[in-house]
């Protein structure tokens, strides 16, 4: 019993560290621009697809192909950003939000039809020699893919907390933020600070997709599962902080794996959107947010 | 060097500027007064380009401002502190200062820079690792004209940095503009304490509704009945 258990906290925090990954690509964006990308979970389809094709057509291996994908996807964020999200960028904060939303939505349609056009409604996954290995702790499984798909996301996410902290950019970011008027008077250029602060929430969920390729599989329809639980991850981390937000998709794993022990399986979705309700209720800066800022 | 010619500017569909024109030559400290919502901080906002101008012209050392974008403006030289400063309150106090020099004339400098305002403003190299948002009001001016001086402007703008300060505090912000002026950088004044701001100046606009009213030497405002009457009394 008490090894099932443990058994299922381990597979909680290797789906979790996936929910902080793609959580923190749309907390990124959403933090920084305001635009609420709910196609983001489309994105992270195109991603998986990639290195789906990458993998079929050209024998690439999928983590192998990484920068790959992570190039194509600020492609076609930027295309995104320059063509659609850009009109935005002007509006005031609440009808940008619901602007942007109808946007989202709007490719979300879009991009699960082509999907579906390119590679039919079944799911796709991929078997590399590697797939389906685990090695053994203290009598606990632990796949390959899986565990690599954590150590990834934790390279991102410090990746991302170094890039904000330290380098100029980052903190060019990081004011404008907090203050973009104050920020365009030190000479920061705003609109360049939104394009990347996209880009780099289209290539996090280039490189969630291809993680969720790797672990489990592709199919035209994710998207939207995929964004709730960003959105969830993301109300439950707080905006305005990354790790937290990480560590928020990880209780979600966690949560959801556990709970599946006590009630059937087809409502484990449901856990997350009590949780999701609980805080929103409870404590609306979420777990690790401040109440202003 | 800074020559607003005639302009107009617009909140949505209200006109907030009618016409106006001024002029700051180098060197000089320069006052801009009148009472609330005259389009003070609109005219410092038309000239940072955080404002789109709508007609008439300003030019800065030959360049076209009303051409330019909010950050390329900084770089050709003319910085402002907004009003109440906003600096950016989750980052440390050395974290703003570093963006200050964001640009990249103003980074190559950074650490000269740094030193300097250090020299001048020491209470901010004691709170360097301390959060913006968690200094007094005063400290928090402070760091906003020294953030802006890292910039290394030619131009400063300062709007109303008195403003919410102790008095004993406004006499030492108003001997600290003083001090910037004297070491070569030229400086727009907003205020809102008319008679410390003519004092200080050399020259002075008065603003009402949008247009300039009056203009001219500081002490020959001072001496105005108008003026007594209207912002002295």
């Amino acid at each position: 019993m008490a090894e099932a258990v443990a058994q299922n906290i381990i597979f909680g925090i290797l789906v979790g560290a996936l929910y902080g990954l793609a959580a923190v690509g749309i907390a990124l964006v959403f933090g920084v621009t305001k635009i609420l990308n709910v196609a983001h979970g489309e994105l992270m389809m195109v991603g998986g697809y990639l290195s789906f094709w990458l993998f079929t057509l050209f024998d690439l291996d999928p983590f192998v192909a990484l920068p790959i994908s992570i190039l194509c996807l600020c492609l076609i964020g930027a295309v995104l950003y320059k063509f659609l999200f850009a009109r935005t960028v002007k509006l005031p904060e609440e009808e940008k939000i619901k602007n942007t939303m109808l946007i989202g939505f709007g490719l979300t349609l879009i991009i699960q039809n082509v999907a579906l056009l390119l590679w039919t409604a079944d799911d796709r996954g991929i078997t590399t020699a590697y797939s389906g290995q685990a090695f053994t702790l203290l009598g606990l499984r632990f796949p390959y893919v899986r565990v690599a798909g954590l150590v990834i996301s934790l390279v991102c996410l410090f990746a991302l907390h170094f890039f904000l902290r330290r380098t100029y950019m980052g903190k060019a970011i990081r004011a404008t933020v907090v203050d973009w008027e104050a920020a365009s008077l030190v000479g920061i250029d705003v609109h360049k600070v939104y394009l990347l602060s996209f880009l780099i929430g289209t290539a996090l969920a280039g490189v969630a997709g291809t993680l969720v390729l790797v672990s489990f599989s592709v199919e035209p329809a994710m998207g939207m599962h995929w964004t709730l639980k960003s959105l969830i991850v993301m109300v439950l981390g707080g905006v305005g902080n990354f790790i937290g937000t990480f560590f928020a998709g990880i209780l979600l794993g966690v949560t959801e794996s556990t709970a599946a022990f006590f009630i059937p399986g087809n409502y484990r979705q449901v856990v997350g959107l009590i949780l999701f309700l609980l805080i929103l209720i409870f404590r609306p800066q979420g777990l690790f947010g401040r109440k202003e800022r | 060097m800074l020559k607003v010619d005639n302009i107009s500017a617009y909140y949505g569909d209200l006109q907030a500027l009618w016409g106006l024109s001024l002029q700051v030559n180098e060197g000089e400290l320069v006052a801009l007064v009148g009472p609330n919502g005259a389009g003070k901080t609109t005219t410092l906002k038309v000239i940072t380009g955080l404002l789109k101008l709508a007609s008439g012209s300003i030019s800065f050392d030959g360049s076209d401002l009303g051409k330019e974008t909010a950050h390329k403006i900084v770089e050709l030289g003319v910085s402002m502190v907004p009003e109440g400063g906003r600096v950016f309150s989750g980052m440390s106090v050395l974290e703003n200062l570093e963006l200050g020099s964001f640009i990249p004339n103003a980074r190559k400098v950074k650490v000269e820079s740094l030193k300097a305002i250090y020299e001048v403003f020491p209470r901010l190299e004691e709170r360097q690792k301390q959060q913006a948002g968690t200094l007094s009001g005063g400290e928090r001016q402070m760091l906003a004209i020294a953030r802006a001086l890292m910039s290394k402007p030619k131009l400063l703008l300062l709007d109303e940095p008195s403003f919410g300060l102790a008095p004993i505090l406004v006499q030492q912000m108003f001997e600290m503009i003083e001090q910037i002026n004297k070491q070569g950088v030229t400086v727009l004044l907003v205020e809102q304490n008319v008679r410390a701001a003519l004092e200080l100046a050399s020259r002075a606009y008065v603003i009402e509704n949008g247009r300039i009213v009056g203009e001219g030497k500081g002490d020959v405002l001072l001496s105005f009945e108008s003026i007594r009457s209207a912002y002295l009394a």
